[in-house]
């Protein structure tokens, strides 16, 4: 059964690198969206087919450290997260600015399930 | 010397899915790849919340078609796992069938592709013709060429009789037969070798340390598929991966063909094997939990995680698929390559679009 162990934010980074230093492979990262209590992120690590799971809960709207430096895989990955659940990453390595799969004036954000954005639309006088 | 930005793709002739590369060059070679998606992305995931679970199971095999019957293996796994279903046997070993005959086909699609890709046109359509045979065992097996909607929650919709089994193997003698020429000429023809060996290498190291997955993992000399977690009928079959170690696109290709003729002694030992019993087991109630999943697609490693609440709607699914894990490593492939081999580059991770943007 899916067991994670939890990390706090400051523990993202340090545990990226020790898992790579360990010879882990980044398999991908995964949001849960909490709606108003925030989300949680996922990290999933392989290593010769054993699988080892971190999560991380965060209120909305926390700047996550991006592994990106650590695990160059980890930038599609974060950039997805970013353009889908309006997750603000610091430390991108290769920062698409939310025009990953969207819109390059894609502003406000409307991808298919981002409830988090840090966009307003403006209000419409009639 | 001054650098010239150009797009490779979305729309190009090697291409059979909008990928999209945005290249610096430096004269004719690359010196930086910076890839732009989202052309075809559906929001597939996002479904997950207005579809019961059982609906998923059609939502997940139109995430690609050429792997859909693996995509929903993959999510029935997780369903079924989360519900505590024992699926039957029987099932497990007809899932692993349909499968492998999904691998081949992907493989040869691709194969005939990639010789297309450097010019080498009567390759791709001996290929393509030998793939023909596949299609048909799928379609009369299953009654679809692509999307066969065979798994569900529980086990399998359907069964292959006596007789159709023996058809098959029938038929994947003489595929087998048809490859063996086929084979000799992909590994020794002189344009092959010319445009593939040295071309585009991928280091052990970086290709671990890049999160590649499947043949491009394997061609880079990591013995890793998700076979060997033993899922469904694997833990009954003889299976080692197929590696090569030069990590260019010519070992790439070497993984996929090679692993053609493993798939093809996989269906024929499943047969052999094959159980009675039944097909499917009844689902009562709702899942609840939450749970990964990782099996192999013809792309590599396929990874589903799943949380439902125990209402009928799933939480969440998030689905990682393999090229999406083999896009840092085409980058890093990249830089350093004349313009002229990027199409034979870019193919050789057998680039699914359709899967990478879900």
């Amino acid at each position: 059964m899916f067991e994670p162990t939890s990390i706090t934010i400051d523990e993202v980074v340090p545990t990226a690198k020790r898992m790579l230093h360990d010879g882990w492979r980044l398999i991908t990262q995964t949001v849960f969206d909490r709606g108003e209590e925030g989300f949680d992120l996922f990290f999933h690590y392989d290593r010769e087919l054993e699988e080892l799971d971190f999560k991380l809960s965060a209120p909305r709207g926390t700047v996550i450290p991006s592994i990106s430096g650590v695990y160059f895989a980890a930038l599609l990955i974060e950039n997805e997260n970013r353009d889908l659940f309006g997750i603000a990453y610091e430390g991108l390595v290769l920062d698409f600015n939310r025009s990953l799969y969207l819109e390059e004036a894609g502003d406000p954000i409307n991808a298919p399930f981002c409830k988090i954005s840090t966009f307003t639309k403006p209000i419409r006088e009639v | 010397m001054a650098r010239t930005i150009i797009p490779f793709g979305p729309q190009h002739p090697v291409l059979p899915e909008p990928l999209h590369l945005k290249l610096t060059l430096e004269d004719e070679t690359v010196v930086e790849a910076i890839p732009a998606l989202g052309y075809i992305h559906r929001g597939l995931e996002g479904l997950a919340r207005g579809r019961d679970f059982n609906q998923m199971v059609y939502v997940v095999e139109r995430v690609c078609g050429i792997c859909s019957c693996i995509h929903a293996l993959c999510y029935c796994n997780c369903i079924e796992k989360l519900m505590g279903l024992d699926v039957p046997r029987r099932a497990k070993y007809l899932r692993v069938i349909w499968s492998e005959l999904h691998r081949i086909h992907s493989h040869l699609l691709w194969l005939g592709l990639f010789a297309d890709a450097f010019g080498f046109e009567s390759l791709f359509m001996a290929l393509w013709r030998v793939r023909e045979r596949v299609m048909n065992i799928l379609e009369a097996t299953a009654g679809n060429r692509v999307i066969i909607s065979v798994n569900i929650i529980g086990g399998v919709r359907r069964d292959i009789n006596g007789a159709m089994l023996q058809h098959m193997l029938l038929d994947l003698d003489a595929i087998e037969k048809e490859l063996k020429p086929l084979y000799s000429t992909m590994m020794n023809d002189y344009t092959v070798q010319k445009r593939t060996v040295g071309v585009g290498v991928l280091s052990k190291e970086q290709a671990y340390a890049l999160g590649s997955a499947g043949p491009v993992l394997r061609g880079s000399g990591w013995a890793q598929d998700m076979r060997q977690l033993k899922y469904e009928a694997f833990e009954d079959l003889d299976f080692e991966p197929v590696v090569e170690h030069e990590g260019d696109c010519f070992a790439r290709n070497k993984v996929r063909f090679r692993e053609v003729f493993q798939s093809i002694d996989l269906v024929r030992e499943a047969i052999r094997k094959l159980p009675d019993g039944d097909l499917a087991v009844k689902v009562k109630g709702n899942p609840e939990g939450e749970i990964t999943f990782r099996v192999e697609q013809p792309r590599g490693e396929l990874f589903y995680y799943v949380r439902c609440n125990g209402e009928k709607n799933p939480e969440r699914v998030r689905i990682r698929t393999p090229t999406f894990a083999n896009i840092p490593p085409l980058l890093a492939m990249l830089p350093g390559v004349q313009l002229a081999d990027v199409p034979v580059i870019a193919l050789s991770i057998d680039p699914c679009i359709s899967c990478t943007e879900r």
